[in-house]
């Protein structure tokens, strides 16, 4: 009687420990995030800076593709969690240093919710050929969606580790949104850019970190 | 059994018209459309016929749970259990006649009164409305992680937003361009799966105005949660006005866009980097 209680005591004890190791291991996977990174400026004006890379060149998934986020110190962090103010126009510059992969809806290769609309390199651009895409910068909730236009494939002195610089190949992307009142908002590539998987949508295309993020807007 | 039956029956009589005249208006998804009223009506046809049977269960195992409970320290066998003939033929029958007349029923109200009940009927629909030639041709296109909207009888122009107008016939053409999803519009009551390759078929015939919730019924990915939408039923006039706009404010883009197809193969291989 002694000894089956013990073996009983014994299971539940095993039990308990790898239910407390699933829900460990559950939790750090929903609770863990990158560091946010807050926008340069305050209301109601604010500024962001990113860039995108081929591969973000280090960490568990060095191979796959990712933006970058410039903290207001200038340094480039890994991260897709930024911050900005509420009822704020938020100029946005990406530094593109990944080539085209073409976007699988053409529809959005037309930029959308902007405020002035989006400019190359300077230049004024009303639409992008779908095929010249490499990502996009979409926020849906609040209607925002720009096509970021991808570097020849051919392009010399490409950047194959993050962070990349401004003497690599790249195309600059410069476009302002305007934000309302306070909330968390997802933002998202709709390129399926996540090359090595199923439908390019594996990968980097899940991963918060990567293509996908959260804007927290401050009130 | 006697004082079963009354509990059954009191409870019967009062229950059913309570879920029928109190309950039933209130059942979802509601009376925005034709196919909506029809599944809020099933809801609620389907709760009052079996409403009877569940109280008698409750009646029977209240009554046993309180006369049949045990007495005194001592813990004895109950009196054995025997078959009683009638009363096992009683409950084959009726919940035999219950189950099927419930299908007989439903399988009516789906193909012929209610033209597919809102439901995804795949590429070649069997349950038509009278006037599907003519029903408004909304092409829903789910994509990780949006849904856009396509309108062939207007320059296939592609939206963000849906409106529909009130009082028309709608004829969804549901695909999507990677993962599966479903193309969920509740109060219209209408779900149809949004496969790769496929175009899902189904019906609607909005009948009052409003806003309606569209979401995505199939896990799809990182931000399948964060896929909803809201619609709106408009009037004719409204619709018209706002197709138009919607086909001038998208004409920067349209020529880039896919010529419309029931369906559509982007090339993942080659997407894929």
């Amino acid at each position: 009687m002694r000894r089956s209680s013990a073996k009983l005591g014994l299971v539940v004890v095993g039990v308990a420990c790898a239910a407390a190791l699933i829900a460990y291991y559950i939790a750090s996977y929903l609770v863990v995030r990158p560091p946010a990174v807050a926008a340069s400026g305050e209301a109601p004006r604010a500024r962001i800076t990113l860039q995108t890379v081929a591969s973000i060149g280090f960490g568990p998934h060095h191979d796959w593709v990712s933006y970058l986020a410039q903290n207001p110190r200038g340094t480039w962090e890994h991260s897709t969690v930024l911050t900005v103010p509420a009822h704020s126009l938020i100029r946005v510059t990406i530094y593109q240093y990944d080539t085209a992969t073409g976007l699988r809806n053409a529809y959005w290769g037309g930029p959308r919710g902007l405020v002035g609309g989006m400019r190359i390199n300077g230049k004024l651009v009303p639409t992008l050929d779908p095929n010249l895409a490499s990502h996009t910068f979409a926020i849906p909730d609040l209607g925002v969606s720009v096509p970021l236009q991808g570097v020849a494939s051919n392009a010399k002195n490409q950047c194959s580790v993050a962070p990349c610089t401004l003497a690599q190949a790249h195309n600059t992307i410069t476009f302002t949104f305007r934000t309302g009142k306070g909330g968390t908002f997802r933002w998202q590539c709709f390129v399926p850019c996540g090359a090595g998987f199923i439908f390019g949508f594996g990968g980097p295309m899940q991963s918060i970190g990567y293509m996908d993020g959260y804007l927290h807007v401050v009130a | 059994m006697r004082r079963i039956l009354v509990v059954w029956l009191v409870l019967t009589v009062i229950g059913v018209p309570l879920i029928v005249l109190v309950l039933g208006p209130h059942l979802p998804p509601g009376h925005m459309s034709a196919e909506a009223s029809d599944q809020t009506n099933a809801n609620t046809v389907m709760t009052a016929v079996i409403a009877p049977i569940v109280f008698l269960l409750v009646a029977y195992f209240g009554y046993a749970l309180v006369a049949f409970r045990a007495r005194g320290d001592v813990l004895e066998d109950g009196a054995p259990i025997r078959g009683h003939a009638p009363t096992q033929t009683v409950w084959l029958v009726v919940t035999t006649a219950t189950v099927l007349g419930l299908a007989a029923w439903g399988s009516y109200t789906l193909i012929v009164s209610a033209h597919g009940a809102g439901g995804g009927q795949g590429p070649n629909p069997i349950a038509l409305p009278a006037n599907y030639k003519s029903a408004l041709q909304v092409q829903v296109i789910g994509q990780q992680w949006n849904w856009t909207y396509r309108f062939p009888g207007y320059g296939s122009v592609e939206t963000e937003h849906l409106d529909l107008p009130v009082d028309s016939d709608v004829e969804f053409h549901v695909t999507s361009l990677d993962v599966t999803h479903s193309f969920w519009a509740y109060q219209l009551g209408v779900k149809a799966d949004a496969v790769p390759g496929v175009d899902n078929i189904a019906f609607v015939h909005p009948r009052k105005l409003g806003t309606f919730s569209i979401r995505c019924a199939e896990l799809c990915g990182l931000w399948h949660g964060h896929m909803f939408q809201t619609g709106d039923v408009v009037s004719a006039t409204a619709f018209a006005s706002w197709i138009a706009a919607q086909k001038k404010a998208e004409a920067f883009n349209q020529k880039y866009l896919t010529p419309y197809a029931r369906q559509y193969f982007p090339e993942p291989q080659r997407r894929a980097g």
